[in-house]
């Protein structure tokens, strides 16, 4: 800090309390402090400006329907029969879905990179995991609906058929290939594409922050790596994965454009994962807000609303945790 | 699939006891202890338990049982082989190893997959688009003279082009500053705010994409009557990348040594003098790196400007008025809203071709950018500095 050390009181020699400091800061920090907190002020600002709005607008529709908002399934705007009742649960149900592929997958990858890895390839593949996040979810989207789909729908077309009495892979049409086709499965899939690199990295920075003493410490005993990663790295990096998990849920709650090309809307919610047809709130936002009148915008606003509220909650909960687990200190730049 | 699984795991997986001395040790004092061997047991275990799972999942899958796709099978193969290789590993070595080996495999495996996810994504966009790009009016033409069976060499995506470009850069220049100015006061001014905005940055950085574009059509559109325009889309794009960077920055900034700092207090500075002459030059190739990942990451999002862009067939040079289309957008419109026409998707490929040549040159661009550890001289700096020490 911009510390101008001006020596205290005199004091006799026997006495040993502690001089005090006075610090005067000059008026151009004072200025330069005030921008730099200004703008860390914006940052709540926008957030808070977001959340205001998306209520404001949402209003008119909350007004028509009052709280039939959280238990009606369907979305007819004119009859004032529209609601979150379906659509919200079966965008959780996506990111569930996504979640259950991602941890693993993401686990397994940042553990990979930061104790299997050689050096010279960690680099790379650390490279690998931010060009992965910045893969446009539009490409991923292109990839998921003409590349992976197709391809997809035997594994999803057998799992119903002999492991359908699990009432989750149960598919009522278990014949017809079109029935499989934009299921909440396959979206949730995809989904898992953008989740990925969110979960890999933040790990990895915890992962490798684990204490190389007690890593040594662990094969002195003579643990194997395996050994060593069970009893020093996962246990260090708990907190710092359940945060990564956790942000990754809120990635995959906001997906929308993979979402959007993958799924068949339906309205009603179900667990048949595998059956044609599912939604969400990005969806529905994504889909119809060009096309609907100032009611139906309003009602779009609403769900946007309670989808902003749900993220902003496990974002802040998981950012909370993470914050945790980082001593500030040893943060890692890639 | 084979090669791609097992090399890794074949470079790395296969250390019995995790560490075994080279032979030569009695040579020098000096000469360096190799802690990974390739062991031939080792390597032809992972071979067998491959090829045999191919094999016998091959047989299972194609011939018995009425299986049917691709992933599938694959799916069944790795299962299978983890099996194989598990209890030939068994047959030879204890529990405890056996275990090791299988972890490393595993691993190893789930970053074989990712990093096929990445190249295979890219690849397949790049492959598909190739017949819309080879004609050069892909790359010059708007849409305003092709309808939905025009051939691909009449039309193209140069409108969406200058729409990304505009959009991008008007983004760039309203986050970066506030981006970095969060950054600055996250990791310099600190205080009782610092946390709640640390925190709210960071959960900023994973909100969805789709609000941010609400957020500006409610406020700038609906509320203060602005027209669907590029600068609206450029807001929005604000809002998804201005946490982005600023969390980037941040990391950046805190790895700047603190005796820097304190070497430039020492001199008399004040403290915006020392942040502006000796810890932002410092971390500037992590910064830089930290913008340019932002845009590349501003540059692919479609879910924030599709509320707020417009839609336009024709060139728009004017991102203040007029609705103005991006790549991204155009991708969004041509293949999911219209996506009525063979030649329809085509274009949609084609505008991808160049969104991804677009991230990956500046994903190339950072790496470049940010090789350097804070404080880390370039060559050329370092030229610089020897030829400014040779004149005194």
């Amino acid at each position: 800090m911009a510390v101008a050390l001006t020596p205290g009181p005199p004091s006799a020699p026997s006495d040993d309390r502690p001089r005090t400091i006075v610090t005067s800061v000059s008026h151009a920090d004072r200025i330069f402090r005030f921008l730099m907190r200004a703008a860390g002020l914006a940052v709540l600002l926008i957030t808070g400006l977001i959340l205001v709005f998306l209520v404001l607008r949402s209003l008119s529709a909350f007004r028509a329907v009052g709280l039939h908002f959280f238990t009606t399934s369907t979305w007819f705007i004119n009859t004032n029969q529209f609601g979150i009742a379906a659509i919200l649960p079966l965008g959780v149900l996506i990111a569930v879905i996504a979640l259950i592929i991602a941890v693993p997958v993401g686990l397994a990858t940042a553990l990979f990179i930061s104790e299997y890895a050689p050096p010279r390839l960690r680099r790379s593949l650390i490279a690998v995991i931010d060009l992965m996040a910045a893969i446009p979810s539009i490409i991923v989207a292109l990839f998921a609906l003409y590349f992976v789909m197709p391809r997809l729908l035997g594994t999803t077309a057998w799992l119903s058929h002999h492991l359908g009495f699990i009432p989750v892979f149960h598919n009522p049409l278990p014949n017809a290939p079109a029935s499989y086709v934009g299921s909440t499965f396959i979206a949730g899939v995809m989904v898992s594409v953008m989740v990925i690199p969110i979960i890999t990295s933040l790990s990895r920075q915890v992962f490798s922050q684990a204490p190389q003493g007690e890593r040594e410490a662990a094969y002195a005993l003579g643990s194997t790596k395996w050994g060593m990663i069970r009893t020093v790295v996962l246990p260090y990096g708990r907190a710092g994965v359940i945060g990564a998990s956790m942000l990754g849920l809120g990635r995959a709650l906001g997906e929308t454009i993979v979402v959007s090309f993958i799924l068949t809307p339906v309205y009603t919610f179900g667990w048949h994962v595998l059956e044609s047809g599912g939604n969400s709130v990005t969806y529905m936002i994504a889909n119809y807000v060009l096309d609907a009148g100032s009611k139906g915008i309003s009602a779009l606003f609403a769900a946007g609303l309670i989808l902003f509220a749900m993220t902003l909650v496990v974002n802040t909960i998981a950012a909370i945790i993470i914050n945790r687990s980082r001593s500030g200190a040893t943060a890692s730049a890639d | 699939m084979v090669t791609q699984d097992a090399r890794p795991a074949a470079a790395t997986g296969t250390t019995p006891e995790g560490t075994a001395t080279a032979p030569a040790s009695t040579q020098a004092a000096e000469s360096k202890v190799r802690i990974v061997r390739v062991s031939l047991e080792g390597t032809a275990t992972l071979c067998g338990a491959a090829v045999g799972a191919l094999a016998l999942v091959w047989v299972l899958y194609e011939r018995v049982l009425p299986f049917s796709g691709v992933l599938g099978f694959w799916l069944c193969w790795y299962v299978v082989f983890l099996l194989f290789y598990a209890s030939m590993a068994r047959m030879q070595w204890d529990r405890r190893d056996v275990v090791n080996r299988v972890t490393t495999v595993a691993f190893a495996a789930a970053g074989a997959v990712v990093l096929l996810l990445v190249f295979s994504t890219d690849l397949y966009t790049l492959v598909r688009g190739a017949a819309s790009v080879v004609h050069l009016n892909t790359w010059v033409q708007s849409l305003a003279f092709a309808g939905p069976n025009s051939p691909l060499n009449v039309g193209g995506v140069a409108h969406a082009i200058v729409g990304t470009l505009e959009q991008i850069m008007i983004a760039t220049v309203l986050a970066v500053p506030l981006a970095v100015s969060t950054a600055v006061f996250l990791s310099e001014v600190g205080g009782a705010l610092a946390r709640p905005v640390r925190i709210i940055v960071e959960a900023m950085t994973a909100l969805p994409d789709i609000i941010a574009g609400l957020f500006v059509y409610a406020l700038f559109i609906l509320t203060l009557g602005m027209q669907k325009s590029g600068l609206a889309a450029a807001l929005a794009l604000t809002v998804t990348m201005m946490p982005i960077i600023a969390r980037a920055s941040e990391v950046v900034l805190r790895l700047v040594p603190g005796t820097l700092r304190e070497a430039s207090y020492a001199l008399g500075s004040s403290q915006w003098r020392t942040v502006w002459n000796v810890v932002l030059p410092t971390a500037r190739p992590g910064l830089a790196t930290a913008v340019v990942l932002g845009m590349a990451r501003g540059i692919g999002e479609t879910a924030p400007v599709l509320i707020v862009a417009g839609m336009t067939k024709e060139f728009n040079f004017n991102p203040v008025s007029g609705p103005q289309i991006s790549l991204p957008l155009f991708i969004w419109n041509y293949v999911h809203i219209e996506g009525v026409t063979p030649q329809y998707i085509a274009r949609g490929f084609g505008a991808g071709v160049a969104l991804v040549l677009v991230v990956l040159g500046l994903f190339t661009l950072a790496r470049k950018l940010g090789g350097a550890a804070p404080g880390e001289l370039t060559k050329r700096q370092r030229r610089q500095l020897a030829r400014q020490g040779a004149r005194v």
